[in-house]
């Protein structure tokens, strides 16, 4: 069985959610393989907007039944630049699914689901997994103020948002290590994506309190598939792939000096 | 239908398409893409005697049309491959060929002689670009004494076909292409990845943790081109061209200035499938042309 294809897709619709991010939603022309929370897929933008190579971006939500992708994108470069400018109609082409995605299995319990900006964009399918199996959970979103906080509403309607803004516009002040659902503490594993910053210190808590911990990891890749070496992370392991036995990885496998 | 057999010394293609080393894994990685047996042949990664984790992290960055890398020849050895690997990838349908790396002369010869006795490896590539640990780092591949040295060494080690990759950052490429064919190759491939490198003017900082690395993709390829002719022309042993192939026109254009067979790269990145579409649209280009077989073409270049 294939566990991933190359598909054509093509745009539905995009929306501009902030400066800086937007949400693009498209149809898979061929049979996608099955999708789990935490996979990515690399897209090929048009080669006239200067983007060589694929671009990876998680899965932020996808319809089984209609093929349909979404992903949550934030404009930093050449080529989230191009896919900002995508529009109804446009066609792209993916790999996809790429990646290990989280383990729902191995952190069972009452699950703490810890993204910081951008890192947003996978919180929501693995949501609507934990939803799916009756389990208990909370989001916890870390931002500079409220314009980096995307798509609040849809995350609502899963499970509870606890917020931490720098600039205190919305939500508790400080970083979301500084939130009080911490200190209140409950749950019994974290599952977490955003700049490595916030999740080195989200990790530093997790392993103070005990608590298992998935981060995903976001390297600069070329195949995605495990084919080129270019995308390692530095585990007790070695070198491995981030793209092949990540992205997602339990803290315990990592190098990190925390 | 044109006849898409290629042969490089005793080695038979179905077709003139190979996958080049570092870019394709094993093939395995590429199998829920496409078909990896309709391949000519498959180069897989750079192996050498001892495990190596390569260089940190990060080592890739994109340039105008084209990347560079760093990865510096991450590989979990000779005997791994031959433990481990070579069971998986012995049965796929087409021509294996290991790529061979190493920083002394000794470390080639015992990594080719292990290999030799592979009998589902029909080839080995001899990357020579790597440095000379025991002569102060300079690469093997870029004076013909010592390119020479490494070939004749293990020439008389490996008994199959041997194919030495040729690297592109040297003054007279023909000339390291002549001291390789007289010491016993049976082939040169070119080129492997000119060195570049690329700075991030916001942090003042390079982008790869190497500093400089190896470029690769369709911003090499009129490098590539100028550098096939100029080999075919100075050699008889037959000549496989690379570098920044992405469509079956590039392949053909490697054809006319001499090579006899075709490496796809950094392509495989952007459509993994590329390969076999190129195998297919050199056909095409045969038939359109009225020309019987690949041979009629290969350094068919009118100037
Ligand atoms: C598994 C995975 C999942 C990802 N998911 C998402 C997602 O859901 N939404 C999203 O917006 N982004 C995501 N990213 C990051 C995204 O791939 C990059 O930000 C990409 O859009 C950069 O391409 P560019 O052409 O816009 O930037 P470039 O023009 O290539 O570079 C612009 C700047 O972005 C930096 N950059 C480039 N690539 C990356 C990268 N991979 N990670 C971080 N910084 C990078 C460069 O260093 C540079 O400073 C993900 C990355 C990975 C590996
Ligand atoms: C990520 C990456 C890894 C590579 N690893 C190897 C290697 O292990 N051995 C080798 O001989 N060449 C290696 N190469 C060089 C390629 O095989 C090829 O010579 C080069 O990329 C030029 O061809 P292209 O432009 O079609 O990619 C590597 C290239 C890339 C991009
Ligand atoms: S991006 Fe090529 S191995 Fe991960």
């Amino acid at each position: 069985m294939k566990k991933s294809t190359q598909t054509d897709l093509i745009v539905r619709s995009s929306e501009r959610l902030s400066d800086s991010a937007v949400l693009v939603s498209m149809q898979a022309c061929d049979p996608v393989p099955d999708v789990r929370p935490g996979q990515f897929l690399q897209l090929l933008l048009p080669s006239c907007k200067g983007a060589y190579l694929r671009r990876p971006y998680s899965i932020h939500d996808f319809d089984s039944e209609t093929g349909t992708v979404s992903l949550l994108v934030q404009m930093v470069g050449t080529g989230s630049r191009a896919v900002a400018e995508l529009k109804a109609g446009d066609v792209v082409n993916a790999l996809m699914p790429l990646g290990n995605g989280f383990d729902l299995e191995s952190q069972p319990g009452n699950s703490l689901l810890v993204a910081g900006g951008v890192g947003m964009a996978p919180m929501y399918l693995l949501g609507k997994e934990l939803k799916a199996m009756n389990r208990n959970f909370t989001f916890l979103f870390g931002a500079r103020g409220e314009k980096q906080l995307l798509r609040l509403e849809a995350f609502r309607s899963l499970a509870p948002v606890a917020i931490s803004t720098q600039d205190g516009s919305v939500g508790e002040t400080g970083l979301v290590t500084d939130n009080s659902i911490l200190a209140k503490g409950g749950f019994d594993s974290i599952f977490c994506c955003g700049p490595t910053p916030m999740m080195k210190a989200v990790a530093k808590y997790a392993s103070q309190n005990n608590l298992p911990c998935q981060v995903s990891l976001e390297h600069h890749m070329a195949c995605g598939m495990g084919a080129c070496l270019c995308c390692v992370e530095d585990t007790v392991e070695g070198h491995v792939c981030v793209c092949k036995e990540g992205p997602v990885f339990d803290i315990k496998k990592l190098k990190w000096q925390i | 239908m044109a006849d898409l057999k290629t042969k490089i010394g005793s080695l038979e293609l179905k077709n003139p398409v190979l996958t080049a080393s570092g870019t394709f894994g094993y093939g395995l990685e590429y199998q829920d893409y496409m078909d990896i047996s309709k391949l000519g042949g498959i180069i897989v990664k750079g192996t050498t005697l001892a495990p190596r984790q390569g260089n940190p992290y990060p080592r890739m960055a994109e340039v105008h049309m084209g990347m560079l890398n760093a990865v510096g020849l991450q590989n979990k050895g000779v005997d791994y491959f031959v433990n481990n690997i070579y069971p998986k990838i012995k049965d796929i349908d087409t021509n294996m060929i290991v790529n061979v790396s190493g920083s002394s002369i000794p470390d080639y010869v015992e990594t080719a002689a292990r290999i030799d006795g592979l009998d589902r490896i029909p080839a080995i590539e001899l990357n020579i670009s790597c440095p000379n640990v025991k002569q102060g780092g300079m690469a093997f591949g870029v004076n013909p004494a010592s390119a020479a040295q490494v070939v004749d060494a293990v020439r008389k080690a490996y008994s199959k076909t041997l194919i030495v990759k040729l690297s592109p950052n040297v003054t007279d490429i023909a000339e390291i292409a002549r001291a390789v064919e007289g010491a016993g190759a049976d082939s040169v491939s070119l080129i492997n990845t000119m060195l570049g490198m690329a700075i991030n003017a916001e942090t003042r900082r390079p982008v790869l943790s190497t500093v400089t690395g190896g470029m690769s993709g369709p911003a090499v390829k009129p490098v590539a081109l100028r550098m096939v002719w100029q080999t075919a022309k100075a050699v008889k042993i037959p000549v496989i061209g690379l570098g920044g192939i992405q469509c079956a026109t590039d392949a053909i254009e490697f054809l006319l200035a001499g090579a006899s067979a075709v490496e796809i790269g950094t392509a495989n990145f952007v459509d993994p499938a590329i390969s076999e579409k190129v195998a297919v649209g050199i056909g095409e280009w045969l038939d359109r042309h009225g020309c019987k077989s690949v041979a009629e073409i290969v350094g068919a270049l009118e100037c």
